[in-house]
């Protein structure tokens, strides 16, 4: 399942999507995604954003046209393998959706776990990343114990533990302060440089101008694609100077 | 196995239920298959012990009441020229009387009472000998003969012994789709309560096996607690039934003496039913999340 770093890691064809009988929600969505690319996807309130967001998570099936996840068409990959596919795909949740038995630690453990890790690198890569999201000390806490924003940070750190290829953000910033939001911003580009393909459903306009990433807008079920959206467009960064460099994501990632 | 369990599954109040129901449907398997096996042993020794046997019967003459000489003769030449007799031979006067003791008391003897005479007769077990005719060749030759086969009032009592047999393995069977049924019932409820997690893992890159092993290992584990329980309380169950079976002096249905393997059968069955309740657990799983984009 190598992937072509030229082909799309994203790619969706004519797709539409209606919900049983009811009308269409996306209509005739064409776009692709570029490896190493940063989008921000914008729209209303029910615009179809959780819905196309959902469509690249495999959590739903288009009732038309074709979706390939890194050079994959999903309608015909074996069941089997979709797992493989989905966990390359880090999801953060609008609902966060964290496991309310489980502890902070094995929240984020989750997706290593699933797929095999030895409980050594577990340890170590879970206690890093949540002493990066400064979760550190809430390590054995149930989720219910958590503020909104603890929770959404646990979310945040389940989502990117695989070191995924792509990443799927709905709200990340909707429950956390500016100076949280921005150091999450700072840790998914941190995460995109790296190679991670981001897209980050939001409202927040103000961090949608100064981050200055291509953007994705959604109106009324049809997506309106940025005047060019180019890979890795990172120049006019205002966070490399509003935070500063942290040597220690490096580490992790 | 899975060491590890990300869904709740222990605190699930609907699942409590399940140990206990095994539990007693083990109990029951136990007491069924020790029935048959009783059963399938009792049928057996009848069969071998009486199959080979049987009694002519000589009634005695109305007028001098006593069965003569040359009629016992007669019966006797008839017996042995018989194919697959094997041996004929007349019970005594003394061993007559000895059999109605119990009824006349020993005034028998005194009483001179018209005995009818009675002739064993051993046959070849692998020869298959017409009674009827044999009864036929009797009554032509000698007036007052009859051969009372074993068999058939034997056959009859295989023939329900076999009934219960049959019943018992139904009893089984029910057993068995009883414990399905339920599994998949709680499997199911399961699925319904944890249905956001099982969710989450899926869309999180988790396979279905996984899954499925989280729910199998559980099912695995209250299984073998509830047929251990079971089995338990099966066994001086067992004991009691065999200490009333010998108290009733039914010494014809062997409660005991069983071959090493089947004493080996109702050691597993809990496994078996908890092997059952596994796969049936997996398959439940399964089957669900295949409906899962």
């Amino acid at each position: 399942m190598s992937v072509i770093t030229t082909e799309p890691v994203v790619r969706f064809e004519n797709v539409g999507l209606r919900y049983g009988l009811g009308p269409e929600v996306l209509q005739d969505i064409y776009f692709e995604l570029e490896a190493g690319s940063f989008h921000f996807l914008t729209g209303a309130s029910g615009a179809g954003k959780s819905s196309l967001m959902k469509l690249m998570y495999m959590a739903l099936r288009p009732t038309r046209g074709l979706i390939s996840m890194f050079g994959r068409d999903v309608a015909t990959t074996p069941r089997k393998d979709l797992p493989f596919l989905r966990r390359r795909v880090g999801v953060v949740f609008q609902e966060y959706r964290l496991l309310n038995h489980l502890s902070t630690f094995d929240n984020v453990a989750l997706p290593l776990r699933i797929s095999g890790t030895s409980e050594a690198e577990v340890r170590k890569n879970v206690e890093e990343l949540l002493a990066w999201v400064g979760l550190e000390n809430h390590m054995k806490s149930k989720p219910a114990t958590l503020s909104g924003g603890q929770q959404q940070r646990v979310s945040i750190a389940r989502a990117v533990i695989a070191r995924p290829r792509v990443l799927l953000a709905d709200e990340p910033t909707g429950n956390v302060d500016d100076r949280m939001a921005y150091r999450l911003m700072h840790l998914f580009e941190e995460l995109n440089r790296l190679g991670t393909t981001v897209v980050i459903a939001t409202h927040n306009q103000q961090l949608v101008e100064q981050l200055g990433h291509p953007v994705l807008h959604l109106e009324s079920g049809i997506l309106h694609l940025p005047e060019k959206a180019i890979a890795g467009e990172n120049e006019n960064n205002p966070l490399s100077t509003a935070v500063p460099y942290d040597p220690d994501v490096l580490n992790y990632l | 196995m899975i060491n590890r369990i990300d869904l709740p599954l222990d605190h699930d109040a609907h699942a409590r239920f399940l140990p206990w129901l095994i539990a007693f449907m083990v109990y029951l398997a136990v007491l069924a298959v020790v029935g048959i096996m009783v059963l399938s042993k009792t049928v057996n020794n009848w069969d071998r012990g009486v199959s080979g046997t049987l009694t002519v019967q000589l009634a005695p003459d109305q007028k001098t009441d006593a069965v003569s000489k040359s009629a016992i003769q007669e019966t006797l030449e008839v017996l042995r020229s018989t194919p697959g007799v094997i041996e004929a031979s007349l019970v005594s006067e003394n061993d007559t009387l000895s059999l109605v003791e119990p009824w006349l008391g020993d005034i028998a003897g005194m009483a001179d009472l018209p005995l009818p005479r009675l002739i064993d007769v051993t046959m070849d077990v692998d020869v298959r000998v017409d009674i009827d005719a044999l009864n036929q060749r009797l009554a032509i030759s000698v007036p007052g003969a009859s051969v009372d086969d074993h068999g058939v009032w034997l056959d009859r009592l295989v023939r329900m012994l076999q009934t219960l047999q049959w019943i018992a393995i139904s009893v089984v069977t029910v057993i068995v789709l009883v414990t399905v049924g339920t599994v998949v019932f709680t499997t199911k409820t399961g699925l319904a309560v944890h249905g956001e997690a099982i969710q989450v893992l899926h869309l999180i890159g988790a396979q279905d096996s996984y899954v499925a092993r989280q729910f199998a290992s559980r099912a695995l584990w209250l299984g073998l607690r509830g047929g251990l329980t079971g089995l338990l309380f099966a066994i001086p169950t067992l004991y009691a039934i065999r200490f009333y079976a010998s108290h009733m002096q039914l010494g014809s249905l062997s409660v005991t003496d069983f071959a090493a393997y089947q004493y080996l059968l109702i050691a597993v069955l809990p496994v078996i039913v908890a092997i059952i309740a596994m796969m049936t657990a997996r398959n439940t799983v399964l089957r669900t999340l295949a409906r899962m984009p």
